[in-house]
Order: structure tokens, then sequence, then C-alpha cells
């Protein structure tokens, strides 16, 4: 079991079932909603992981695995998509619940692109293959991290409509952003000394790249996590 | 308070309370209703927004034992001062009810009631009011071959459009509507929907409803009321997307109710 769902779970364990609600059905389903988006979450989750393992271990068949994978993430997308539209067609929902639906729908289009930025890592280890690596990936592994845990939190804060861990999962990626900053600067210094290796320089600063937009869209998701509680629209990316 | 807001401004109730005997069914109401806004009453049954709505043109009186004090100030008259004029007030407030009630007459006769008994006598005159109220409601096409006869032919959406059309006929500034489509099927309400939208560009109009994607579709504003007391009233945009009063939010999400 991955960590968000993990995490996930050990609070829902406390949210006794005894919903006489007018609105049990509607409930229900958008409950059915954010299961299945929790599932897309935890796929993306791992697939990030296995990617940068297969980076590490220069492992081409557990990249290729996925980047096979990633039919399935995409697949849940559309089946989150469609269960969405026909709850707003089936309910008319209005206030909460609309903005609940609306965020879903945000929230599984940035999951989905976490999930191809994973696809993008596994590349570039296929493009790097087992070519020695030039320096110890030791930062990248470190941003990979912190960007991972963000992905986790982002996604907790929005199963529990949790602003401040909202917030404290945005600022978090002003870190990512200096990480990567410094990485490229790096990166960038060894080209003239090793003319040889460029293709598998370029490829480590795209994972940097990826990196940092993992992070990107988990504030993305921060973002609507916010909207969701109180209405209000807020940029955290800046 | 500006010129503007007054000028605006058709209705302005201050602290509105309505007791039917011991029953406190209004409380402290306080409620602007703006020109050519169409303002949604919504809340639960006996929440108190049909006897709102009655209070507006008087018939609440016709309740024994009512008691009301605070003010309805209608185009900057206290309506609940004695020396008012009922009659008049009717004639600027026209009303429709939940089931289309024509009279047992000709379609013709039924707009026809009210300009006669204001005093309009001339054939020509009387056609041109009844044309022009039967066209304000889009029935004109559909009866202008058979006005004189019987009201009660008509389906029960054009009957409760030929009703509008006769509250038309007095040329009221505002139109009150309690519930008016409860008793239509889905294309006659959407047809008085959208009487209602073309009808704002000339009339202030207050309808209560109980059918919340009907307030939502169109009206400006939107009021909800809750055990006789207004407990938000609002821009119609706000009331359904993030209403301040989480009983508004109970409410409109089928939370209770």
């Amino acid at each position: 079991m991955t960590h968000v769902l993990k995490v996930i779970l050990q609070e829902d364990s406390d949210d006794g079932v005894t919903n006489l609600s007018t609105r049990s059905n509607f409930d229900n389903n958008l409950k059915q909603l954010n299961e299945l988006l929790l599932n897309m979450a935890s796929q993306t989750e791992k697939a990030i992981k296995e990617a940068m393992l297969a980076l590490i271990n220069q492992d081409m068949e557990q990249a290729k695995a996925v980047i096979d994978g990633d039919n399935e993430i995409d697949d849940m997308e559309h089946e989150i998509h469609d269960k969405a539209l026909l709850l707003i067609a089936r309910e008319s929902p209005v206030a909460t619940d609309l903005r609940k639906i609306n965020v879903a729908l945000k929230v599984s289009s940035e999951v989905e692109r976490m999930a191809d930025m994973a696809v993008n890592i596994a590349k570039s280890a296929i493009h790097i293959g087992r070519e020695k690596h030039i320096t110890e990936i030791v930062d990248i592994h470190k941003m990979m991290e912190i960007a991972l845990e963000m992905v986790t939190e982002s996604i907790t804060a929005f199963y529990s409509e949790d602003i401040s861990l909202a917030q404290r999962c945005a600022k978090r990626d002003d870190q990512v952003d200096k990480m990567f900053g410094s990485l490229i600067q790096e990166l960038l210094s060894f080209i003239p000394h090793n003319p040889n290796s460029t293709n598998q320089i370029i490829q480590l600063a795209f994972v940097c790249r990826f990196i940092e937009r993992i992070a990107d869209h988990s504030t993305n998701i921060a973002e609507n996590v916010v909207y969701l509680v109180t209405g209000e629209r807020i940029n955290l990316n800046d | 308070m500006s010129i503007n807001t007054l000028t605006r401004q058709v209705y302005d109730i201050n602290d509105l309370n309505l007791w039917y005997g011991e029953h406190h069914a209004l409380k402290n109401i306080n409620f602007p209703i703006n020109k050519k806004e169409v303002t949604a009453i919504i809340g639960p049954s006996g929440c108190g927004k049909s006897t709102f709505i009655k209070t507006l043109n008087l018939m609440i009186n016709m309740v024994p034992n009512v008691k009301m004090t605070g003010e309805i100030n209608f185009n900057g008259q206290n309506i609940l001062d004695e020396k008012m004029d009922l009659v008049e007030l009717r004639k600027n407030v026209g009303m429709v009810f939940q089931k289309g009630n024509p009279f047992p007459q000709s379609i013709y006769d039924n707009v026809a009631y009210g300009p006669r008994i204001h005093g309009i006598k001339k054939k020509t005159h009387l056609d041109e009011v009844v044309i022009k109220s039967l066209m304000d409601v889009a029935l004109w096409d559909e009866v202008k071959d058979r006005l004189n006869t019987p009201a009660l032919g008509l389906s029960g959406g054009q009957q409760q459009r030929l009703c509008i059309a006769r509250a038309l006929a007095t040329k009221p500034g505002v139109l009150l509507m309690d519930e008016p489509t409860s008793a239509l099927d889905p294309i006659s309400t959407l047809k008085i929907e959208e009487l209602i939208l073309e009808l704002k560009e000339k009339y202030t109009i207050v309808i209560v409803t109980h059918n919340m994607q009907q307030a939502s579709r169109v009206s400006d504003k939107t009021a909800f009321f809750l055990m006789g007391e207004l407990i938000e009233l609002d821009t119609t945009s706000t009331i359904f997307s993030n209403p301040h009063d989480s009983r508004t939010e109970g409410y409109i999400t089928g939370r209770f109710g």
C-alpha cells in the first residue's frame, strides 16, 4: 500500500458510517468518486517512485513497466471524469457539492499530469541507459523525496479538506524550486569537462525539470483544496 | 441612503413582524427589492415565504387574526399605513398562484377583467390591452383565433400564462408569483421560466418556489427563509455557489428541509 492510501485510510477509520443525510445517494457517489481519485493518486505515486528507482538503478525493465502502466492511470482519469459528469447531470449539485466535483475533476487532471512526468522520467532513464552516471545523483533523489512528500500531502489535504496542510505543502514548493535552480547550474557546469556525456547531462536536467513539475502539480492541488473549502481562489505557486 | 439606491428600490421592508394569532410567522424581516430584478424566495414548507409574498400586496389581510408591525415601503409609501388604497396597491402589484385559476369566462374577458373594473370601457382600448398582455406572455399566437372560447379549455400551462396576462393587463410594476409552475409539466414550466426572464425587462418579479433549480435559473437575487426568519439574501450566484450561512448551504444542497 502506498503512503497516500495508508495515511488516508487511517484517518477514514474514525469516520463512522452513520449517514442519514437526505442526499445519501449523492454522498455515497461522491465518496466513490474520491476513492477512485485516491486509487489513481496512489498508482501515480507508485509510478513516480518506480521511475526514480529505474533511473537510479539503471533498470530498463522497471522503466518500461512505468511507461506501460500509464494507460491504466489514463483510464482511471477517464472513469473519474465520466462519473463526475454523471453526478452533475443526475444530481444537479450546487455550492460545496458542486465545488467538490469540480475540484475532483481538476485534481484528477493534475494527478494525470504527474503520472505523465513519471513516464518522462522513465523515458529519460532509458535514454541514459546503462551509461555510468557522471555524478552521484543524490541531490536529484533528495528533490524527488520532497516532491513525493508534496504529492502525499496535497492528496491527503484534498481528501481531508485540510487547508493548513495544503498551505504547508505549497510552501515546500519554494524549496524544490531552489534545488532545481542549483541542480541545473551544477549539471550544466559538467558539460565542458564531459562533452561525451552531454546526452546524459541533458537527460538528468530534464529529470530535474520533471520533478519540479510534479511539485508544481501538487501545489495546484493544494490551491484547489483551498478553493474547495473556502470558495476563494488563491495562487500558491508564486 | 443615496438617491440611486432609493430609485432602484421598489420595496424597502424594515423590521417586518407578522403574527397569525399567537404564532409569530415573520420575524424582523429587512428586505430591499430592486426594480426590474427577479427575486426568488426559497425555504422549507412553513418557513414564511408564502406569508411574506402575500404581505407585498396585502393579500395577507384576507387571513383572519393577522397582525403586522414594521414597514413595507412600496415606491416610498408604507403600505401598512391605514390610509393605503388597497385597490390601487393591487392594481400595481399583480399576483399569480400555484395553479392557473382563470375565471369561467372567455379568454378575452379574463384578460379584460382588470382593465374593465379600473374603468376602461372603450372596445379598441380594451382590445389593445388584451392583445399586448397576451403577446407579453407569448400566448397570443396560440389563442388569437379563439379569444371568445372558454379559458378553462386551455391547457394547464396556457391557463397559467393567461393568468399572468390577466395580471399584466392592469399594467402593474410588480408581479408576485407564488409557486407558479408547481402544477405544470416540465415544458410548460420552462416556458414560464423563459417568460419570467423576458418580463423582467419591464417588471419587478418576486417568485416563491420550491424548485431550487428554478430559483437558480431565473432569479437575480435569492432569499432563504427559515422558521419565519430571513436567513440570507444575496445574489443568486452567491447563494448557489458559496452561501455564507451554513443553514442556506444545508438547504440548497438538500441536507435538510
